[in-house]
């Protein structure tokens, strides 16, 4: 591995990756559009098409960053830029899931009460279209849109989940400190150590989803807590999985012998990844499910 | 960081046409694709501009079904916003930030063609919804729950054409970042980089904060729709008026993300014609940074009348009336550059000059809104239309116009003609004012906006309006003959400094500005900057 000129900023030539994903991107849309709007095959067969392509896509454009990479295309320069763009990725995913704990927030202090008839607005909300129905959490409105549903307890599988994915993050700084001092095996362990328990992670939410639905009654169709439950706990897992699957692919990178102690940005913005997937998740414990 | 930057790597080999322009990392090119692609969106949404004007020229129904006049004036507001002033201040960010800041190019240049290519895909997904069974969506660009989700097929592909371009706008913003951040050659300081980059870098942190927050609220929507949620269903415990603060908490920094640039923009034309620095230059940075601040904690005041207790009524009222501060200092610190400038009215100036007064003009009845008794009568009038296309037309779309004519002879190494720029301009600042001034007006005396037919008394003033819009939308098309020209056929070339007092280092350049900006990174001689310590 040659080392990286210092004096050099990396500028690749024309790449095809960006329009292809981009194409996929747009026949993955027109596909899930079609689809929802009833037009099962032909919508299944264009969401494929273009699935396939984004991750064909990212096969050749990763494989050509790490390529470069190999070749010590990078210098230190690059490697900041590299730094700040995951880094303000990562940001940018963090408000994606703020417009959901902002919902969540605002109906819990605002509009739940005001339907139970707190305040000018919910006197006249209560009184007269849902006389009678008293403010509580959860709920699934003054209709009981979806039927009356329970709650499992946070202390159960919730808090088992907690304890993995605070784990796995300790696991993940563990394998970085063996990258740094090059000891491989160690790395290779706790790096693996770190998928198998975010996959027991993913097992138990999807038993507690089972669970919900099959014995609880607790849906996407159960009112507000249903939704605004399923989708911060649904979009954390899909992160969860796609974290998963990064880790993934640096275990093997790390396999093939990718990094060294000194140069290994791509196994460090994937544990930053995970980091940021357990920080959400603390809030989701205590905010979806404790309070 | 930026003491690190020295020469640059490229694979140099022979480009095709296709390659050129598809496959491109050049900032240039890429920055050529974002301004084409807006300028055709510019015509697009425009012509749909004029058949709303086309049929409140006169009350009555004449020309089309009020569902179809629904779906105009909603579409208009979003491939105005999203395809036109954003991507067109990512083109010039483009364009011009590698230059001013001494860079070889964008920090990334593979991502920076994927934000651009997102793009195009994005429009066909929402232009193609205009043809789908149920229309395209007619609930305006603010697309409110409930009503928005008894749309017909559009819905999903409106939903999903939001989230591409909130995509491309998000990766755009990372790379501007990076760039700026990490690809200052050094002696280019932070506090000596022009106001144009300034500007940009604190916009797209409004950007990564806010994008992925619409990209929620309308995830929401489409569960509503399709997946049986009850986000915005009251007799679940859900609430309509929550997707109306989600989505302000976007739609306000957003407001912002379309005229922050355009502040850069201004702030660099300014300086260059009045032959004097900008005044007040750090002021001018901590009032921007005061503007995208106090963005975030203003939003409900596009929703006073919906019914929120008191003290969110009072508070977003004050916080709003706050912006005014920081905006009154940087209006003030460009007409004291002015002052006592040797002034010369070249095309950009002019521009520049019209942004300061119909901006002005907007921003004024943007305080008038923000008190809470007075907008009562205000909200869901012409006189909130008249407001936003003030500083949206008057404001954005003045300011790239300007920007275009200070840079157009860098970018093509030609001059334009400044006879028709300048009509350009005089008919385009009659007629905008043609436009939107009687639309005040109309306002005051209580008209609705999104409505096809109006009470005769609203007569006359639709019928200047309409003139005004008709006469505006002609204009522009003077626009595009300036610059095929000036491109294509002009025989005068454009010198390196193109203006007498231009400074950066854009300006060190040759004109046409090279494939690649510097190879090398300059070595910075403070006297040729246009900010931080400078005597010129």
């Amino acid at each position: 591995m040659s080392q990286p000129d210092a004096n050099v900023y990396y500028v690749p030539h024309d790449s095809r990756w960006p329009i292809f994903i981009a194409i996929g991107m747009f026949l993955f849309m027109v596909g899930a559009a079609t689809w929802l709007n009833g037009y099962d095959t032909a919508g299944h067969i264009v969401l494929t098409i273009g699935a396939l392509t984004i991750i064909g896509v990212m096969f050749g454009w990763f494989g050509n960053v790490i390529n470069e990479s190999m070749k010590g295309r990078f210098n230190g320069q690059v490697d900041a830029s590299f730094r700040m763009g995951m880094m303000w990725f990562i940001m940018s995913e963090v408000f994606f899931f703020a417009a959901f704990f902002g919902g969540l927030f605002y109906i819990r202090t605002f509009v739940v009460p005001w339907l139970g008839g707190v305040g000018d607005k919910g006197v006249l909300t209560n009184g007269f279209i849902w006389q009678g129905f008293s403010a509580a959490w959860p709920t699934n409105g003054p209709e009981a849109v979806g039927g009356s549903f329970s709650v499992g307890s946070p202390w159960g599988i919730p808090l088992l989940n907690t304890l993995l994915l605070l784990s796995s993050s300790v696991t993940v700084t563990i394998a970085h400190h063996a990258l740094r001092a090059g000891n491989r095996k160690r790395l290779i362990g706790f790096l693996g150590l770190t998928i198998l328990l975010g996959l027991t992670f993913l097992c138990c939410q999807a038993y507690e989803y089972w669970e919900s639905y099959v014995h609880l009654n607790m849906t996407l169709h159960s009112g507000i807590y249903g939704a605004t439950f399923y989708i911060l706990t649904g979009f954390h897992g899909l992160h969860v999985t796609l974290g998963a699957i990064m880790l993934s692919v640096m275990w093997l990178r790390v396999v093939r012998g990718h990094f060294t102690p000194q140069h290994h940005f791509a196994f460090e913005a994937v544990s930053w990844y995970w980091h940021f997937v357990d920080v959400i998740w603390l809030c989701l414990f205590m905010f979806v499910y404790i309070l | 960081m930026s003491s690190t930057a020295q020469a640059v790597h490229y694979e140099e080999h022979h480009q095709s046409w296709f390659e050129r322009w598809f496959m491109s990392t050049n900032h240039k090119d890429i920055g050529t694709l974002y301004l084409s692609f807006s300028f055709l969106m510019l015509f697009v949404g425009g012509s749909m501009a004029m058949l709303i004007r086309a049929e409140l020229f006169e009350p009555g129904m004449q020309l089309m079904q009020p569902y179809f006049f629904n779906e105009l004036t909603s579409m208009h507001g979003l491939v105005m916003i999203f395809g036109v002033i954003m991507p067109s201040f990512v083109g010039l960010a483009n364009w011009m930030i590698p230059m001013q800041v001494g860079a070889p190019d964008m920090a990334l240049p593979r991502l920076n063609n994927l934000s651009f290519w997102i793009l195009p895909f994005a429009f066909i997904l929402l232009l193609s919804t205009f043809f789908m069974p149920g229309g395209a969506p007619a609930a305006g660009w603010t697309m409110y729950p409930p009503l928005v989700l008894q749309g017909g097929e559009a819905i999903a592909f409106m939903i999903f054409a939001i989230h591409l371009m909130g995509i491309s706008s998000i990766l755009g913003s990372i790379n501007i970042i990076a760039t700026i951040l990490n690809m200052r050659a050094p002696g280019v300081d932070l506090l000596k980089m022009p106001m144009f980059c300034w500007s940009w870098l604190i916009t797209s942190f409004l950007v990564i904060a806010v994008m992925p927050v619409l990209a929620g609220a309308v995830t929401m929507m489409l569960f509503d729709r399709f997946f049986g949620t009850n986000f915005f269903n009251a007799a679940a415990g859900g609430d309509s008026v929550m997707y109306q603060h989600v989505f302000w908490f976007f739609g306000h920094p957003e407001v912002y993300i379309m005229i922050l640039p355009a502040f850069g923009i201004i702030s660099e034309i300014v300086p260059t014609f009045a032959r004097k620095p900008l005044f007040g230059y750090k002021a001018m940075v901590y009032a921007i940074a005061c503007i995208a601040f106090l963005s975030f904690i203003v939003w409900a005041h596009h929703m006073f009348t919906v019914g929120m207790p008191l003290g969110g009524e009072v508070f977003f009222m004050f916080s709003t009336m706050l912006i005014a501060v920081p905006t009154g200092v940087k209006i003030f610190n460009w007409v004291t550059t002015m002052w006592k400038g040797s002034l010369s009215f070249e095309v950009p100036m002019l521009w520049a000059i019209g942004f300061i007064v119909l901006f002005s003009i907007g921003g004024f009845s943007g305080v008038m809104m923000a008190l809470v008794p007075a907008d009562f009568q205000y909200y869901g009038t012409y006189f909130i239309v008249a407001h936003f296309h003030y500083v949206l037309v008057g404001g954005a779309l003045f300011s790239i116009i300007g920007a275009v004519y200070y840079w157009l002879p860098k970018w093509s190494g030609n001059m334009y003609s400044s006879f028709w720029g300048k009509l350009h301009f005089w008919s385009s600042v009659i007629s905008v004012n043609v436009l939107f001034f009687p639309q005040q007006f109309l306002g005051f005396a209580g008209m609705p906006r999104r409505i096809p037919d109006y009470n005769v008394a609203f007569a006359d003033w639709n019928m200047v309006s309409s003139i005004g819009g008709f006469w505006f939308g002609a204009t522009q098309l003077v626009f595009v003959g300036v610059v095929i020209h000036c491109v294509f056929f002009s025989k005068q070339k454009a010198t390196s400094r193109v203006w007498e007092h231009a400074y950066g280092l854009e300006w060190t350049l040759p004109s046409p500005a090279p494939h690649h900006s510097f190879t090398v990174p300059p070595v910075i001689d403070d006297s040729q900057l246009a900010h931080g310590d400078v005597t010129h």
